[in-house]
């Protein structure tokens, strides 16, 4: 191995995908929607047999494949599983997935896996350890991994980077990906009361490989501002279009994947939503000149 | 050694890990404190915002086990079932980061749950439930060839050793909890059952899809021995010590049928 990973031997389509839910197997088998391509959690096909392998097997023959890993608990100060971590890698040889994407996250402590993606403080001891955890990472599948930026609602007080700047040293340092969620961003930023096009203007666009785009739920704190929460339950909103399109402007067509995990919709509702981010990518490849 | 010559990585990682302790600890239990330092744009700490995380892991979890054991929530309602999966969310978090595993707990946890007492057979349906969720994703395995063993002759039949499917389990119930599974699971409508019946319910996934089906006790002890690795022979004794009318031969022509044998192996010594 030769200890870099940076260009993967394959690569998404620059189109867009989707999560792939059970409830659409059969529709997409049965129907062939023309899309970029499909992304599942790991963790919900690491069972021995049965039918979500069976139904991933068919349709991965016919699409492109993301693993979007949920479980990893990157960021905590804990020795990565290793058994998850070969579970990973059973996946990857079984499906050779294009891509293979995790969290600036934690999930795992002395009280059990916690099943969220938790925040971490952004300090030098926790950027090292972050670092550390991506090289095992990329040493134990062979293979370079994106890490995708988080949704917070909270900050920690001990912080002494900028998210931004944390995720550019990251990548930097372990020779990772990234994955730019941008309706985390949009969650990420009014919550913390962070300017959004600033956010973008400062994530490192080169090492991006992959875009997420969902919906989110209005709330608001206890002092009444508002404040976000990653739902991935309905449609983009508008302010998630818009930053995409300044996303796109800046780094040309790129794989965009629709994150809808909750109250599922139609088959024909999710399409929708993967050809709003088409077209944006086509109108932008249009008058940037750029092929798609 | 003094805190001064503790190198300051070291010092960083136990403050990191204590600090990631803290936060885990105030998440399953909302009667501890929100850790301090943990803040909104104006620095100061703001409880709802802790508390998206706390409700993120605990209806998430929730939600698995709404998932998992669908008959389950449609008999109690949806607001007893997210009560009691609430406290055993709180008890037993999950172990592992894989969710399909969650909830292997929880048919015991219903049946030493004490408002759910009044619902004798809601355990043997959360059992019936769990059973269904392993056999779905248990391991695929090759059907053997009904040739194999019609190619046997009869006399070597009882020394043999069948392999079954891996995803066969068998439920026993004092209550008919499959008969009010299949009631409470998909569109099916519940009617009035006979509460007095017992039933053992057979579960598997030989194929594609889960199967489930009533099987009498003497089938169910031949099952189990040759699940514990019996012989046929010692496994026939076992379904006759249950009742002296068990027969073998239509025994052995389900499993056939079912594809659950997935291997014949001579036993002979």
């Amino acid at each position: 191995m030769d200890g870099t990973f940076h260009s993967p031997a394959t690569v998404l389509p620059a189109r867009a995908g989707v999560g792939l839910k059970p409830e659409h197997y059969r529709r997409i088998l049965d129907t062939a929607p023309d899309i970029g391509f499909f992304e599942v959690h790991a963790e919900n096909y690491m069972g021995a047999g049965g039918p979500p392998h069976r139904w991933l097997t068919a349709i991965r023959e016919r699409y492109p494949l993301s693993l979007h890993g949920v479980g990893l608990s990157i960021g905590a100060d804990r020795p990565l599983d290793r058994d998850h971590l070969a579970r990973l890698g059973v996946l990857i040889r079984r499906y050779e997935p294009e891509m293979f994407s995790e969290h600036l996250a934690w999930s795992t402590h002395d009280a059990g896996f916690l099943n969220d993606l938790l925040p971490l403080p952004y300090t030098d001891t926790t950027l090292a350890r972050v670092v550390e955890h991506i090289d095992e990472v990329q040493s134990a599948l062979g293979r370079r991994l994106l890490l995708e930026n988080p949704s917070t609602y909270l900050a920690f007080a001990e912080s002494t980077w900028a998210e931004t700047d944390f995720i550019a040293e990251i990548a930097r340092r372990s020779g990772c990906g990234l994955l730019l969620d941008v309706n985390n961003v949009e969650v990420a930023c009014t919550n913390q009361e962070w300017n959004p096009i600033a956010y973008l203007d400062a994530f490192p666009m080169a090492a991006v490989g992959e875009i997420h785009l969902g919906g989110h739920l209005e709330e608001s704190d206890a002092a009444g501002r508002p404040l976000l929460i990653d739902t991935h339950d309905r449609p983009m909103t508008e302010g998630v279009m818009a930053l995409y399109e300044h996303v796109i402007r800046k780094i040309g067509p790129m794989a965009t994947l629709i994150e809808w995990d909750a109250d599922i919709p139609e088959w024909p509702v999710l399409f929708a939503e993967a050809q709003r981010a088409e077209r944006v990518m086509a109108r932008l490849a249009a008058s940037l000149g750029v092929r798609g | 050694m003094s805190i001064a010559t503790i190198p300051a990585v070291a010092r960083g990682d136990r403050d990191f890990d204590r600090r990631l302790g803290g936060f885990s600890r105030a998440i399953l239990d909302p009667d501890i404190a929100v850790p301090s330092g943990l803040v909104g744009p104006d620095g100061r700490p703001d409880a709802k915002r802790f508390a998206v995380y706390r409700n993120n892991v605990v209806a998430g979890l929730i939600d698995v086990l709404r998932a998992a054991y669908p008959a389950v929530r449609r008999i109690t309602g949806d607001d007893f079932f997210a009560a009691m999966a609430r406290i055993h969310v709180a008890e037993s978090p999950p172990e592992s980061p894989v969710m399909l595993d969650y909830g292997r707990h929880f048919p015991a946890f219903v049946a030493g749950f004490p408002p759910a007492q009044g619902l004798s057979y809601l355990a043997d349906v959360a059992r019936i439930e769990r059973a269904w969720l392993e056999a779905c994703h248990a391991p695929e395995a090759a059907v053997a060839e009904a040739q194999s063993l019609a190619a046997v002759p009869p006399e070597r039949i009882p020394t043999l050793r069948l392999r079954l499917h891996p995803s066969l389990r068998i439920v026993r119930s004092d209550w008919p909890a499959l008969t009010i599974w299949r009631m409470n699971v998909a569109d099916a409508e519940p009617a009035p059952v006979d509460l007095s019946r017992t039933e053992i319910a057979l579960i598997a996934r030989p194929g594609a899809e889960v199967e489930a089906r009533a099987i009498p006790p003497d089938t169910a002890c031949f099952l189990k021995a040759l699940l514990a690795g019996a012989g046929i022979q010692a496994a026939v004794l076992e379904g006759l010590a249950e009742s002296p009318r068990f027969d073998p031969v239509a025994a052995l022509s389900g499993l056939m049928q079912l594809g659950l044998i997935t291997g014949i192996e001579d036993g002979a010594e």
